[in-house]
């Protein structure tokens, strides 16, 4: 009884219910044979293609701050690795490179107008947005005058990238998410540095008093966020052998939606990483598992929005929850007994 | 007392914003082990008062002293430093995070080596607790419970706690009764009664008259950014310090306007006069 309440007060019990809850359903309604659907790589693929991109936009959210310039950042991150390594035809190196400080220097100028400004975040990320979304598509006409441009990359560039494990079609994305997500939730749960990204999440102005340096935290969590994105790009343009222009407008919302039923609040302060992870997970089983199940794909997306708002109100209560708890109580032990 | 210096003085303090004086002619001093409450109604400049002590403003005209040499602030992080604490109405504290955690903020204790440098759970949270409980607030005894859990009281406790902790010489509470319960206001001012027992200089911000009166050994009655009375304890009953926030005279001649009024609604004389219009 107490670990379950203890399960219930952290940030991350609604993504897990989710989860649940999306299985039970699409093994009782939909038929799927659950071993099938975990021995399965598209959803697993998918689930690190958002999951990494989720962590540091939960990271970020947890600071109160929001990016949705991510959507144009993975694909500015393939289009930058494949217009330098393919269609120029220098090292890979340069092309990771080169995706990378993309990421980097569209996350600065996020980081240094939100601090710089009273503009909110999701404006100044919906301009980089459609500004990233111009800049790749007329970027890669000038330069290779097609919106698709071929990549070849070395062995060890494939292997460390974008190879796929296990002599089947696991993503080697999955090993990156799994490190990287690793890395966050130390870094959130166990150093000073999340013990920052909480306070500047729940009061910014009481944080920068406490003498945290909030505009130097804010600019470095846009940063990884948009570097996130370009460095998934960049994998799946060695992955695939090649990059498109794309919108990516699917991936802003799938993500954010990752986040959210992972338990972070959107207004900022509170969240965990492993929240936001089976967060990734669950969307993406939601998404790709349905090709699994009897029901009609076309139905993913009530499925996803149900399971949005459920996640919303079951995290509301459970943070009530947490709020309210006050152990050692003998009033409080009767309570859980009843 | 009086031939110690004191640990905070202002010396002329006049604060303006453009053409509008806010502050005007503010002379106050404050020693080690009392409490100054500082009265007065809304849009007095308390407020402004406050921020200027704190680092948010800078004076326009006048001197800040502490322990009689003359500083000068040009952020709340200067204030800070040199032990200028203040805490806010709702505690300003992080209402999500764990006490322990909360606590800590900026200066967070940590074990471990290297880029394996870990938050410190254990040790942040007994010492949080414990500061706490030095105040005599026992029923706060996890540190793993979140801020937002507690009551108003607890959490105002929580941050006096905190910012003695840290070794504040000046602590500055703005208004921590306003939005609590009788039984959750006298927790506050137990603590800062305790606060003034361990020597700190406590500048109280109310304009709860019986508060102040409960706590107070100096007040200062702000009208109109001037300094309208400035007097020690058992110097002026409780309903001439009343009478002195709300603007004293001008408290009579409204009283007595009304008064006048709903006689003049009675009378015919009134009746006539609406006719007319």
């Amino acid at each position: 009884m107490d670990m379950i309440a203890n399960l219930l007060r952290r940030p991350a019990a609604a993504s897990i219910l989710s989860l649940l809850g999306v299985l039970a359903f699409y093994v009782f309604i939909g038929g799927v044979d659950l071993g099938n659907l975990m021995g399965a790589a598209s959803w697993v693929n998918y689930a690190a293609r958002i999951g990494i991109v989720a962590i540091a936009v939960g990271l970020l959210m947890t600071s109160g701050e929001i990016d949705i310039s991510i959507g144009a950042m993975i694909p500015a991150g393939a289009m930058t690795t494949a217009i330098i390594s393919g269609y120029y035809e220098l090292p890979i190196v340069f092309g990771i490179l080169g995706a990378l400080a993309v990421g980097v220097l569209v996350g600065l100028f996020n980081g240094i107008l939100a601090v710089r400004t009273t503009v909110p975040t999701l404006i100044i990320t919906l301009g980089t947005l459609v500004a990233m979304q111009g800049v790749v598509l007329a970027g890669s006409r000038l330069l290779t005058g097609a919106a698709s441009v071929p990549l070849t990359a070395p062995d060890w560039a494939k292997q460390a990238f974008g190879q796929l494990m296990f002599g089947g079609s696991h993503q080697v994305l999955i090993v990156w998410w799994v490190i990287i997500t690793t890395i966050a939730w130390f870094v959130l749960h166990h150093t000073k540095y999340g013990n920052w990204i909480f306070a500047i999440g729940g009061d910014r102005e009481s944080a920068r008093n406490a003498g945290v340096p909030v505009d130097r935290m804010t600019i470095i969590l846009f940063v990884l966020t948009s570097t996130s994105a370009s460095f998934v790009g960049m994998c799946h343009a060695i992955l695939f052998n090649s990059a498109q222009v794309s919108g990516g407008m699917g991936d802003i919302f799938n993500i954010i939606v990752s986040v959210v039923v992972g338990g972070v609040l959107l207004t900022g302060g509170f969240g965990s990483v492993i929240g936001i992870f089976f967060g990734a997970i669950t969307f993406a089983i939601v998404n790709k598992g349905i090709d699994f199940t009897a029901i009609d794909r076309n139905w993913s997306n009530l499925i996803i929005g149900v399971m949005l708002v459920i996640a919303v109100l079951l995290n509301e209560n459970f943070r009530q929850l947490a709020l309210r708890y006050a152990p050692k109580k003998k009033s409080r032990t009767s309570e859980a007994s009843q | 007392m009086a031939d110690q210096a004191p640990i905070l003085e202002l010396q002329n303090v006049d604060k303006s914003f453009g053409p509008i004086d806010v502050l005007s002619d503010i002379n106050l001093k404050v020693h080690a082990g009392e409490v100054l409450c500082l009265l007065g109604d809304n849009g007095a400049g308390k407020s402004t008062l406050i921020k200027t002590l704190c680092g948010v403003y800078t004076p326009t005209r006048g001197k800040i002293l502490m322990d009689g040499k003359e500083v000068h602030f040009t952020r709340p992080r200067d204030a800070q430093e040199m032990g200028i604490s203040t805490v806010h109405q709702f505690g300003g504290t992080f209402p999500l995070m764990s006490i322990g955690r909360s606590f800590f903020v900026g200066v967070e204790p940590t074990k471990g080596w290297g880029p394996f440098k870990r938050f410190d759970r254990k040790t942040a949270n007994e010492i949080s607790v414990k500061a706490v409980q030095d105040f005599g607030i026992t029923r706060i005894d996890d540190g793993d419970r979140l801020v937002g859990g507690l009551s108003g009281g607890e959490r105002q406790s929580l941050a006096i706690a905190r910012a003695v902790h840290f070794g504040a010489r000046v602590l500055i509470l703005d208004e921590p009764t306003a939005a609590l319960g009788v039984k959750q206001a006298s927790h506050v001012l137990r603590i800062v009664n305790e606060a003034k027992k361990r020597g700190l200089a406590v500048i109280f911000i109310t304009h709860q008259v019986m508060h102040a009166l409960a706590v107070g050994d100096h007040f200062a009655v702000l009208i109109r950014g001037k300094l309208a009375a400035n007097f020690m304890k058992g110097e002026k009953s409780r309903e001439e310090i009343t009478d002195l926030m709300a603007g004293g005279e001008d408290m009579a001649t409204l009283e007595a306007q009304i008064a006048g009024e709903d006689t003049e609604l009675h009378s015919p004389a009134h009746v006539r006069t609406s006719q007319q219009d």
